[in-house]
Formats: C-alpha cells, structure tokens, sequence
C-alpha cells in the first residue's frame, strides 16, 4: 500500500465509485438509498429542462471566459514585461483585484453595473451610448460576469509576467538581425517559447470554468433582489437561467430538492467534461513539455 | 509478494465503500427516550437575523429557561434551510435539537423524508387537540400527507400597503382602497407620475420580482383549491384560476408602463429589508407585503400616512374580500436528537402557551399563531395590526402546499410566469399545462 494509493483511494477513487453507484439510486440522503436503474440519466438528459441552459452556459464561460482572460492576462503580461519605469506600480495595479473576496468583488460589479443607478450606464448615457442592462439580462449577464473574470486577471498576469522573462534574449536579437517584425517576433519567438504556460492557464481556467459558482450565484441574487426572506426561495439562474452553470444545478437538486441521484448525474456530467477538455489539449499539445520546434 | 498490495487494497476499498454507505444513511426512527425532568442542555438553530428579532428570540428562550429550569438552551442563528438540511442528514452530536424555517413549501420535503421527526407521539402523550390550538390553515402547512413533523411558531399575513398621502395628491380616498383587482388597476395608473422615461412615483410595482409580489402571494387573491389535485397532480393547467391570475398581473404590467420599464425602475429600489425600501422612499405609492413591513415603516420613519388593507380580489368573487395569504415559521425536532422530549418541551411552550405565543408576537411583530393569542387582551399593536390579524383569520385564506422536492413546483411555475410578464409566452394555455407536466415528473423523480 503506497501512501499515494491511500490518498488517492480517499480523495478520488471512493468519491467517484460512490458518485456513479448513487446516479442509479433514488436517494434523498436520509433514507437507505434505492436501485433505480438509468431512471436518474434518464430524468436529466430528457425530462430537466434546466440541464441544457446550464449545460450552455458553462460550455460559453469555458470558451469565451476562458480564452478572454488568457488573451487579456498574456496581454498585460507582454505590455508590463516592457515597461521600463514604474513597472512595479503597474503590476500591483493589475494584481490587486485578484485578492479581493469573490463574493465582495460581484457585489461591487452589481453595483457599478447596475441599469438604473450605476455609474457605468450613466457614463454610457451621458455620452450617447445605449447601456446595456448586464446583470438584469440574459443576453448580457454572462458578458457581465467574463467582465469581471477580466478584472481579476492578476493571477495569469503573474504566470505570463514569468514566462515571458524566461525567453532567451539571444533568440529576440538574431531575429532583430534577421528583419523581423514584432508581430514574427511574437509569433515565432515568443509564442512558442511560452506555449505550455498557455496550456496551462486554459487547462486551469476550463477547470474553474466547470466550477463556476460563486460570481453567478452571488450577481443572480444581489441583480434579482430576491435576497431570500420569509418563504421566498431564490432559484440560481437570473435573468431567464442565463447565469445557471452546472455547479448551481448539482447543488440546487441535491441540497435544494433532496435528489442526490439526479444530482450525481449532473456531477459526473461536469467530471466527464472536464476530463474530455483536457484531454483534448494535452493531445494537441503532446503534453506540457514544449516540442522545442 | 506483489499480490498482498493489490488485494489488500481492494479489500480497502471496498470496505470503505461499505463503511461510507452505511455511515451517510441517516436513520430516522424515533428514539424518544429521555427524561424531560433530567438536567440537560438542548441547542435550537432558528433563521433570524436582524438584532431587534434575535434579541425577541433570546427573550422568548429566557421564559422557556424560567419555566423549566432544568433545560438550558443553546441558540444558533441566522441558519438557512440548505444549512439546516445539511446538518438534519448528518446528524451527530454537534447538531441541533430543536429546528425553526420561515419555508413553510419545504415541510412537505422534511416531513416525507424524515429530515423533522414525527411530532405525532409527542403530541398524543401531551393530549394536545390541534383542532382547540391552531387555525385550520396553520395545521395544513405544518404537516405533509397526514404525517406531522412540524409545529406552527407565529405567522405571516400578506396585505396591502399604501400611502395615504399618495391617495390624496391624487384625487383619491384614502379610506377606501381598491377591492377588485379592475379598480386596483385604475387606482395604480392614478398614482402613477411619469419622469421623462421613468417614473417619479409608481402606482404599484407588478413584477414578479418586486419583491413579495411573488407568484404564491398573488395567487391567494383568486379562488383555487390548491396547486395539487387528490392524485397529487399539478394544477396549474386544469384549473383556470392560474391562467386569470397571470393574465391579470400582465394586463397590470403593461397598463403601468410595460416589462422593460418597470424592470429598468426596478433596478433603481433599495433593499426589501433595509430603510431604502421603494416604500418607505415614495418611489412607489402602494406594496404587497407581510405584516412585518408595520414595524419597518415605523423604523424608517416615513414622512407619510400609511394605510393597510386586504389585497384586492378577482372582480366576480367580491365575496371573498378580505382574505390574503399565509404563511409562517414552523419548529420541529431532528431525528438524530438525543434529547427529543426535552426538545418537545421547548417546542410546546414556544408554540402552544399563549402567554409564550402572545409576548413573542408582540417583541417580533408577526401575527399570533394559536387562536387563544389571537384574542388575547395583552397584544400590543397599533390598529393597522388588526387588519392582518383579520385576513389571519379569514376562512378564504390560503397558503402554498407542500411537496416531497419542497418549493421546486413553485420555481417551476414562477420561471413560466417570468416569462409571461415579459410577453415571451404566446401560448399561455399549452404553457400551462406544458408546465403541470413538468411539475408532475420532477415530483416523480424525487419520490
């Protein structure tokens, strides 16, 4: 018995064995659990007109979210690994949000966002534009929230900032020599020297992607303004299920409804996704180690 | 021996899977054999959070202390019902005794699971007669399918809030607010003043999210016999009183201005619970809200007259003015408890002793929940209370039933009446029942 079997085993194998043996049982958590079969599977795939929603609105945050906050962190990583002076200033500026609390740092976004009193849509109409209503509707929350994943970009900034540095300047000055442009520089040069940071940041940002919770739960609340009073039960999902990600829906049928079967369902959906993405790119990839080409 | 690792991990595992198995089923049989006489300390979680209601509760815990010295009180607040399902699963020695929710459509879900005990034993050995304590619509929310895991602590009444102050600007009575649901439409657009796109001051706010203008509340205004059949079957389509009512609501939406700019308006409303309430500020000239809201607007400290009445009723059921809806918070005992007759103790003096029931509702400013409190001389209110303590009592009144996936039917319901007010429904009849059967299979699949 190696101790990483026994860690294992613990943290991955048991959880996941009993995910999939409870997707069959009918199981409110308080009574023996029952055999039903595929009734579960069934139920979510065609009788739970809230999985596809959520199933899309994941799968769009690990797209456009995701490749948002790489471009925009590679970004800012490029533009501060060339500032000369004050780049320290700069880099504390662009780090910072990232500390701030998740639930703390959307309640401010609701705020400045907000249609009728923000500042941002006063801004906006003050100066001609028409302002969208963000968090109050469901063509714009899930833009709203990648604007926030934006905001807090520091953490990938960080990782680039690193990366970037780590170029050999040898390389930059014979193609200098060579007359290329600082796009080819970029292209050739830089991209490839940096690629498995970039498999990095995607890998982990579809992985948190998937596990998308607090932000959308926290705008949908704070937007909707049903902060829960007597009686009253606030669904996950404001505006029209556009916030509703599959982590919402995992808790919101096993905790919410008392039906861990279905919700284990929902769960194993999300881990078979997760897996199948970063399968996909490390393929692609061949692994984390750069081909060196 | 290269086999030994391999199968001794197996045996491992399975064991563990078995462990875990068994650990995580909670059983939910009563074992209610403690003496209620002995010294002991039972903890009670409850849902109130604002100061001058936790220190109501405090008070009310106190008395309880005085009366039964020999049971001391452990209070946990603020506590949520995924909190309080979370820890009636798990059980063990660190949970609570004693329970209380405001969400009185999740008793159908902690009764049938066994997540609250059966109360039924308890109450036998008490010789309590529910029918002497309780009216009869406190009784139907506190128990699913004939089984009682729950009692009722206080109530809630909903009514009608209006600025009198708004009534006379405008032309209008102020003693006579609008009965029918036609004149409280007209009454609305006449209080309504329009500031370039949006509003100085509006009529009534019609949304289904403007705050407790929620499906269920509406719903108690028009005649229905519930949201489930005998046959446990959704309602929703068969009977037409949902189609009226969500037809009225639209007709209001659009007669007040349409979705978008009420919604926009909306967004512009302090906090239901905070003194920046729509109300309280003149933003808007009337409110359907619960009978706390008389303590908040004195807390506030608004500048106007405020006048209280029934909410309106469907135009062809005038008879039934008066009514309203209810609902309430309810106690019940965890499962797991070692200390359940002593938790029955505190539960029975909390919910049946009207002197208990009377100084609580007073402190806390809800309606009284048993019917010796409700006429009790010692409440202390001012005359707009007795309003709601009318519609408490008013036999039309209804509340939201019960059921094993708890208020998941209502969610269900609630996202197709969003959709309606936003006019993105054209088919309200096939919508109907397209939701009924949506409702009757997430039933199914709980059960």
């Amino acid at each position: 018995m190696s101790p990483w079997l026994i860690g294992f085993g613990f943290s991955f194998g048991y959880p996941i064995v009993s995910t999939l043996y409870f997707s069959f049982m009918r199981y409110d958590g308080l009574n023996p659990p029952t055999w039903r079969g595929l009734e579960n599977w069934t139920y979510v795939f065609a009788d739970l007109p809230k999985f596809w929603p959520a199933m899309q609105n994941t799968l769009w945050l690990a797209v456009v979210m995701v490749s948002c906050r790489v471009v925009f962190g590679l970004g800012v990583g490029l533009l501060i690994t060339r500032i000369k002076t004050g780049a320290g200033v700069f880099r504390t500026l662009f780090y910072l949000p990232y500390l701030a609390p998740p639930v703390a740092a959307t309640l401010a976004f609701v705020f400045l966002l907000n249609p009728g009193t923000g500042p941002v849509n006063s801004l906006l109409e003050a100066v001609g534009i028409p302002a969208p209503s963000w968090f109050n509707d469901a063509d714009w929350a899930k833009p709203a929230l990648t604007v926030l994943a934006v905001w807090g970009v520091g953490d990938l900034m960080v990782i680039f900032m690193a990366a970037l540095l780590d170029v050999p300047k040898e390389q930059y000055e014979a193609a200098e020599l060579d007359g290329a442009s600082p796009w080819q520089r970029f292209r050739y040069i830089t991209l490839p020297n940096i690629s498995p940071i970039v498999l990095f940041a995607v890998v982990t940002g579809i992985i948190g992607a998937m596990q998308y919770y607090t932000q959308p739960i926290v705008a949908a609340k704070v937007a909707s303004g049903v902060m829960g009073g007597s009686g009253q039960s606030f669904q996950p999902g404001y505006p029209d299920d556009s916030t509703l990600t599959l982590p919402q829906l995992v808790y919101s049928l096993g905790f919410s409804q008392f039906n861990y079967g279905a919700a284990c369902v929902v769960a194993l959906v999300l881990f078979a996704f997760s897996m199948a993405f970063t399968a996909l790119l490390m393929r692609r990839r061949g692994g984390l180690i750069g081909s060196g080409d | 021996m290269p086999v030994r690792p391999r199968r001794a991990a197996a045996a491992l595992a399975t064991a563990s899977i078995a462990l875990f198995a068994s650990a995580c089923t909670g059983s939910t049989e009563n074992k209610a054999s403690d003496d209620p006489n002995a010294k002991t300390t039972i903890t009670f979680w409850h849902g109130w959070s604002a100061p001058a209601e936790v220190k109501a509760i405090q008070a009310n815990v106190a008395r309880f202390e005085a009366a039964h010295p020999n049971i001391k009180v452990k209070v946990v607040g603020d506590i949520n019902d995924d909190k309080l399902g979370q820890a009636l699963r798990a059980g063990g020695s660190k949970g609570p005794d004693v329970v209380s929710s405001f969400t009185t459509s999740n008793v159908g879900k902690f009764c049938s699971s066994g997540a609250l005990a059966d109360l039924k034993p308890f109450i036998e050995k008490d010789k309590l007669d529910l029918d002497k304590l309780f009216p009869e619509v406190l009784q139907n929310y506190t128990q699913f399918e004939g089984k009682r895991c729950a009692m009722p602590l206080l109530s809630d009444a909903y009514g009608l809030y209006y600025n009198k102050d708004a009534f006379k600007a405008a032309g209008l009575d102020p003693e006579a607010p609008p009965k029918t649901w036609s004149q409280f439409t007209q009454v609305a657009k006449q209080l309504t003043k329009a500031k370039g796109d949006s509003y100085e001051q509006l009529g009534f706010m019609p949304n289904y999210l403007g705050y407790e203008t929620v499906v269920e509340h509406y719903m108690s205004q028009w005649k229905h016999n519930g949201y489930f059949d005998a046959e446990g079957k959704s309602t929703v389509a068969k009977d037409p009183a949902f189609a009226e009512m969500m037809t009225y609501q639209k007709s209001l939406v659009d007669a007040l201005g349409g979705f978008q700019k009420l919604d926009k308006y909306r967004t512009t409303f302090g906090a239901e619970w905070g003194a920046k309430h729509p109300f309280h500020t003149g933003q808007v000239a009337m409110q359907l809200d619960g009978e706390w809201r008389l303590n908040f607007v004195k807390d506030a400290k608004v500048t106007f007259d405020v006048g209280v009445a029934p909410m309106p009723v469907a135009d062809d059921e005038l008879a039934e003015y008066g009514k309203g809806y209810l609902s309430g918070t309810i106690m019940g005992i965890a499962p797991q408890s070692q200390k359940q007759n002593a938790a029955w103790e505190l539960i029975k003096y909390m919910t049946t002793d009207t002197e208990a029931v009377v100084n609580f509702a007073n402190d806390i400013g809800n309606v009284p929940s048993t019917l010796e409190a409700l006429k009790s001389p010692n409440l202390k209110f001012d005359a707009r209370f007795k309003t709601f303590l009318d519609i408490a009592q008013h036999p039309g009144s209804t509340t939201m039933d019960g059921a094993v996936n708890g208020a998941s039917y209502q969610e269900t319901l609630s996202a197709l009446a969003h959709k309606y007010e936003k006019g993105q429904v054209p088919d309200l009849k096939k919508a109907l029942a397209d939701t009924a059967a949506q409702i009757d299979r997430d039933i199914a699949a709980t059960k």
